[in-house]
């Protein structure tokens, strides 16, 4: 009854057997409000999980995604509001009875434990005899490919190493709902990627529903079915990543996901004025013509082409691979990102003077900021790079 | 008498703001918790009031600030305090002249030897100060033993492990590797880096080893009284057969002295610890 | 090797001023007056009063390490589970302090309170429970140990407190998600994760009280056996003919007890290093 996840293999070869399919709940955030003090950790935030789903809580530091995932757990009391899981009331529910797996950030294993131990700590505690559950555990440290080192103590063993253990532990219970508390960010990156195609493989295969908070948008758009983008306690988009990616509902969230360029221009009736071109404003147009406005395009729905006065300078080229990512500056103080392939961009000198053009058929606009001018790529006056 | 010294405060203060974020909700009886810090905040407090009281009264029993205002002018006592300020300064520049180059040292060329030498500087309290007092008085030269001074030797032993302790916390702190080689690469020889670079960071662990040496010899009794030098507390003791409530009266001044000293290193230490941890942040 | 020159200067420093008295000691211990190797000295200082001396400072010293170990315990892991800042920063800086309470002023503060005409002394006597009528008194063992745990208390706060901190709030909350109890995740998780740290500060402080000589010797002047009491005693020259260096026996003993102690409590603390990161 084993699955050895082979870490190089992609999720899709995840193969299927005995393993009976686990419970998925339904889980259910109903305006969930919380405060600390004057800062609002959770301001209305609503949410409906379905059994087997895999739901990333994406966000920058202090937007509730963490708090969110607590008060599910049992940790965080509620203002206001309710948790229903699989149509139940669980906000009375004490933290050890609510049926849950939590894997956390880091150092969670108990240290006075073995791996075997940590794994079934859970079964012991709901009364499994000892052989019973050694075997179950040494089952699930086989599944994360532990199987060597389960007499192995969370000190011996490596970062990487002691959150299979933590995922093994969590699954152990059979939960209802899985929850992960930003579990890669204080690994390497390499074994970040690693886990996360195992941890998705697992859930996967497992049908567990699943809750996962990270500040990555990178884990979350590659590991969930849909993706939840938090601010202020609040949610503000929560679709798949796809059309996160494509359709953001908010300047916000279409700057954190991907790269998004801000480039100044101003309204028109038809659309904005940008580049020496006019585009179409996703939504229309709201504002009056001559409004200043961002314009906010991706570095891959930009064109640049070499020109003898250009309105832009290249500054930098990032080799990505199959693309090349071209930072140009634009009059004296707008920083652009621009994608080519890396055949065009190779042809591409340092300080040669390009055109800018804007291949989308429809952009967003968004107020303009008012933060700091970004000054990554170093002005002309500052010499050649 | 093991004391500690204050960077096992900041110890705690650090691991108590790390894990100030989780608010979990306290279920448990708040009654035995009181009773706990009650019967133990009486325990600790008690004697205090009770020391103040005895030493405000005069010989009849009668309320009377007389105890502490005749210190000064009680026989003996400018004598015994003056010894005991000389040995306490003798003996701090000892320890600071022979703990701060070796430590900085240590920190800097033989980071191995630390562990090692944490366990060095554990010895003096392996070896208790009566026993070791015994051994000094077996094999000191005679004119050792004829000045009061061959304490002062003695006790920058028994200051080590303290002084040790501030100093290697203040080290670490300070990031030392880095910050000489970045003197030395600007061009800074040995002894300039030690005084501009160095020393100055190390102020407060300074301070700390400083204090924390003055309360050990103007504490010690043991070793004074067994080496026949009257200092400070061996006065202390030996007035309290003329009149008790004099004695209290330095007793109590001296335990608030030292209070307020430590409390002093302890505030210093927390902000140069929330200084640095900013810095590196 | 070179790069040890410059440990060269500590190092002969403490040689000279604490290894060669201790050498002194542990030879003297075995050497007659007169010269000479002899056990005779090892003889007289494990037995009669000498033998009294030791077993009563064991005795002492743990009683005071195991009492003020529980009660150490006790407050820090209240204070560390507080709510109040200010409570949490009062009793650390108080703990510093009074674990710095050199031996005579303490001893005086207790006179003032259960000496004879001592405040609580008075106190308890006008409610009717005079202890010295009772067979109690400041100057004796359980007196001697009151006032001990007064500087004993403090240092087992300050010594595990820390080993408190490293008790990681994940582990509790993942055993709490895992299905445990509060007595549960002391039992499993807590309760053997401290016992290094917990232990070695007991072992910690059994060295403390067993070498403390100003508390006792202003206390008592003598009239309980206590090996550092007697051990001072040595140098006052009240000594019977042919036994001058049984003190040096009675001071290898004190040694030779506390270096076990600490080596047991190295062990533990690496123990617990290791558990604690």
């Amino acid at each position: 009854m084993t699955l050895s996840v082979d870490t190089s293999a992609r999720k899709d070869r995840v193969t299927a057997h005995d393993e009976p399919p686990g419970k998925g709940a339904t889980v259910e955030l109903i305006d969930l409000h919380r405060r600390f003090g004057a800062t609002r950790a959770l301001d209305g935030l609503s949410l409906t999980i379905a059994p087997g789903e895999f739901i990333a809580l994406l966000g920058p530091s202090g937007c509730g995604k963490t708090t969110a995932l607590r008060v599910l757990a049992g940790f965080e009391t509620l203002d206001r509001g309710k948790v229903l899981v699989d149509g139940q009331d669980v906000s009375a529910v004490p933290a050890q009875r609510r049926d849950m797996g939590m894997v956390f950030q880091s150092y969670s294993l108990f240290p006075n434990m073995n791996a075997v131990d940590n794994v079934a700590f859970g079964l012991r505690m709901r009364g499994r005899r000892g052989p019973d559950r050694r075997a179950r555990a040494t089952a699930l440290l086989d599944t994360v490919g532990l199987a060597d080192e389960a007499a192995k103590y969370p000190h011996q063993m490596s970062g990487g190493q002691q959150q299979r253990v933590a995922l093994a532990r969590a699954l152990a219970i059979e939960p209802r709902v899985l929850l992960l508390d930003e579990p890669l960010s204080a690994l390497d990156a390499k074994v970040r990627v690693q886990l996360r195609e195992q941890i998705r493989a697992l859930q996967t295969r497992l049908h567990i529903t699943t809750v996962f908070v990270t500040h990555d948008q990178e884990e979350a758009l590659s590991m969930a079915d849909r993706v939840s983008v938090m601010r202020n306690g609040r949610i503000e988009q929560i679709d798949s990543p796809a059309m996160l990616y494509s359709n953001p509902a908010t300047p916000f969230v279409a700057e954190f996901v991907g790269t998004m360029n801000r480039v100044p221009g101003h309204l028109e009736r038809s659309g904005v004025a940008v580049m020496g071109m006019v585009v179409p404003v996703r939504g229309g147009v709201h504002g009056p013509p001559g409004t200043t406005v961002d314009v906010l395009v991706r570095p891959e729905q930009l064109m640049l082409t070499p020109a003898e006065r250009g309105e832009a300078i290249v500054m930098t080229k990032t080799f990505l691979g199959s693309i090349t990512r071209v930072g140009v500056l634009l009059g004296s103080e707008v920083a652009v990102q621009v994608d080519q392939t890396s055949t065009e961009a190779a042809q591409l000198e340092l300080g040669a003077s390009v055109e800018l053009r804007v291949t989308a058929t429809e952009v967003m606009v968004a107020e303009p900021w008012s933060g700091q001018i970004d000054r990554t790529i170093p002005t002309l006056a500052s010499g050649p790079p | 008498m093991v004391a500690l010294t204050v960077d096992v405060m900041t110890e705690d203060d650090r691991s108590a703001d790390g894990e100030g974020s989780s608010r979990r909700p306290r279920r448990r009886p708040r009654v035995w918790r009181a009773v706990v810090l009650v019967v133990v905040g009486l325990y600790f407090l008690v004697p205090f009031y009770a020391a103040l009281r005895f030493s405000l009264q005069d010989t009849q029993g009668h309320f009377s600030w007389g105890a502490f205002r005749s210190i000064p002018s009680q026989q003996g006592f400018s004598e015994a305090f003056g010894l005991s300020i000389r040995l306490a300064v003798v003996t701090t520049l000892i320890t600071l002249a022979l703990m701060v180059p070796t430590a900085v040292y240590v920190h800097l060329r033989v980071p191995r030897l630390r562990r090692l030498f944490d366990g060095v500087t554990i010895l003096p309290i392996v070896i208790p100060p009566v026993v070791l007092i015994v051994g000094v008085l077996e094999v000191a030269p005679t004119q050792l033993k004829s000045t009061p001074y061959l304490l002062a030797l003695v006790y920058a032993v028994l200051a080590m492990p303290f002084a040790y302790r501030s100093l290697d916390a203040g080290l670490q702190a300070i990031d030392l590797k880095t910050l000489v080689e970045a003197s030395r690469s600007l061009g800074g020889r040995w002894p300039i880096t030690l005084w501009r670079v160095v020393l100055p960071n190390l102020r407060a662990a300074l301070l700390s080893a400083t204090v924390l040496t003055v309360a050990l010899v103007l504490g010690e009794f043991t070793m004074a009284s067994l080496d026949q030098y009257q200092t400070f507390p061996v006065w202390v003791v030996a007035f309290d057969q003329d009149d008790a409530h004099v004695s209290t009266a330095v007793s109590l001044l001296a335990l608030v002295v030292t209070w307020v000293l430590l409390l002093g290193i302890a505030s210093l230490d927390r902000r140069q610890f929330r200084r640095s941890r900013t810095r590196t942040g | 090797m070179r790069a040890l020159v410059g440990v060269v200067p500590f190092s002969l420093y403490t040689f000279v001023f604490l290894g060669i008295p201790t050498l002194a000691i542990v030879i003297g211990a075995f050497q007659r007056p007169s010269g000479g190797f002899t056990f005779d000295n090892i003889r007289i200082a494990s037995s009669g009063v000498y033998r009294t001396g030791f077993e009563t400072s064991v005795e002492l010293a743990v009683l005071t390490s195991v009492v003020p170990g529980i009660v150490g315990l006790l407050v820090a892991y209240v204070i560390r589970t507080s709510r109040g800042e200010a409570l949490r920063r009062i009793v650390s800086t108080a703990s510093g302090v009074f674990a710095n309470f050199g031996g005579v002023p303490l001893a005086f503060l207790f006179i003032a309170t259960l000496g004879t005409t001592g405040i609580a002394t008075r106190w308890l006597n006008s409610l009717g429970l005079n202890p010295y009528s009772h067979g109690f008194s400041l100057y004796t063992f359980v007196g001697v140990s009151i006032v001990y745990m007064y500087f004993q208390i403090p240092l087992m706060v300050l010594v595990i407190t820390p080993a408190l901190g490293g008790l990681r709030p994940a582990w509790r909350e993942a055993a709490s998600n895992l299905g445990a109890r509060s007595w549960q995740y002391w039992r499993h998780i807590g309760g053997p994760v401290l016992a290094p740290s917990v232990l070695g500060a007991v072992l910690l402080l059994f060295g403390s009280a067993l070498s403390a000589y100003a508390t006792a010797q202003t206390l008592t002047s003598g009239s309980i056996a206590l090996t550092p009491i007697q051990i001072g005693s040595f140098l006052n020259g009240n000594v019977i003919a042919g036994q001058q260096n049984v003190g040096k026996a009675l001071g290898l003993g004190l040694i030779v007890i506390i270096a076990v102690v600490m080596v047991f409590y190295g062990i533990l603390q690496r123990r617990a290093s290791r558990w604690l990161r």
